[in-house]
């Protein structure tokens, strides 16, 4: 029955009003485990905080294990589920800039938004800064669109290319994960801060 | 909030987007939306004939309209009433113990400015691109993942002074 919009069961202005109630669940999300913190953001880079790693993992696999359960009882259908295109080269250039853009900002788009909600000024320059970035891109789309459109090579599934099924990804997923979270309990000790007080 | 339950609760977040519009969550889409939009209004003969705005245009019936700037106005309302409930509304300049809050504003403006063209030439940022992409398993949510992160860890030590 699932995704609702693509089967017409809904209707799109409904679709909009639920984009709002899913935001509301996702900002709430974000904020309560502190992703409106900017130290907390940066610390994952530092190995004093590993909150977001954890939570960022946790729900990623969460996320890729409830499509195969609700694709198994038929809840939803995966062939209409967005794939994300691979551009080779702007995927990865991409995330070189805004990798550089984290560690300088302490922040991406939408924890910006959660601490500009709360009242953090260092968010509200951030986002500032963003829409200076996004019009720079704009204006100057001329210049990189070779760039941006090179290397395409569809929406091809990691799973695809390794030739296993998506839930044998899921599973090593899964696996590397939990070895990220060991890793990340034991950074927090070993690089814990006098100054930075973590709290859940 | 236990961060692993907090995970678990943000990926039935995101199935429940999946479940509704196919699609996952996402926050720089929203503001390419509204930037397309502003301009739009500011200089609509700029917007028919520079090819970015004009392709956007071309593709979406009203660039206001949209599921993604739906869903950050709930971003706002949702951080809001979390950071209301645990009493955590405050005005704030958040920083390093070692800068100024002069610095630590021009660098948060200046990584918003790198993360705001990255996202676009990237096709989507943290939300959209490497969480929801990751997902779903596609090539480019790992690929965008692995750049995003490694490109901090890689650049940490450069910038250690803004946070430790």
């Amino acid at each position: 029955m699932g995704p609702l919009i693509v089967n017409e069961i809904i209707s799109d202005n409904t679709n909009l009003f639920l984009a709002f109630l899913i935001g509301i669940g996702f900002g709430f999300v974000l904020e309560s485990n502190g992703f409106s913190s900017s130290r907390r953001l940066a610390g994952m880079f530092y190995g004093y905080d590993t909150t977001v790693l954890k939570v960022f993992f946790t729900a990623a696999i969460t996320g890729a294990i409830g499509l195969l359960f609700m694709s198994l009882f038929n809840w939803i259908d995966l062939s209409y589920i967005y794939i994300n295109p691979t551009y080779l080269w702007s995927t990865l250039g991409g995330g070189v800039v805004m990798g550089a853009g984290f560690i300088m900002g302490g922040y991406c788009p939408g924890t910006s938004f959660c601490a500009a909600s709360i009242g953090k000024l260092d968010g509200l320059a951030f986002i500032g800064g963003m829409i200076i970035g996004v019009l720079i891109f704009a204006e100057g789309f001329p210049l990189w669109q070779g760039f941006y459109e090179a290397k395409f090579m569809g929406a091809p599934l990691l799973s695809e290319m390794l030739g296993a099924s998506r839930g044998f990804l899921t599973l090593l997923i899964i696996l590397v994960a939990l070895g990220m979270f060991w890793a990340g309990e034991w950074a927090e000790k070993k690089f814990a801060r006098k100054d930075y007080i973590k709290n859940d | 909030m236990n961060p692993y339950l907090g995970g678990v609760l943000l990926g039935l977040v995101l199935i429940v987007a999946f479940w509704v519009s196919g699609r996952g969550l996402g926050a720089s889409g929203a503001i390419k939306s509204v930037i397309v939009a502003g301009v739009d209004t500011v200089a609509p003969g700029h917007t028919q004939s520079a090819v970015f705005y004009k392709d956007y245009l071309d593709t979406h019936e009203g660039p206001l309209k949209d599921w993604l700037v739906f869903q950050m106005l709930g971003v706002i309302v949702g951080g809001f009433l979390s950071g209301a409930i645990a009493g955590r509304l405050k005005w704030k300049v958040e920083k390093g113990p070692s800068v100024t809050n002069k610095i630590r504003l021009v660098f948060a403006a200046l990584g918003g400015l790198f993360f705001g063209f990255g996202s676009q030439l990237g096709r989507g940022c943290t939300s959209g691109s490497a969480l929801t992409g990751m997902a779903v398993l596609s090539l480019s949510g790992f690929l965008s993942m692995a750049a995003i992160f490694g490109t901090a860890f890689g650049l940490a030590y450069f910038a250690r002074k803004l946070w430790i």
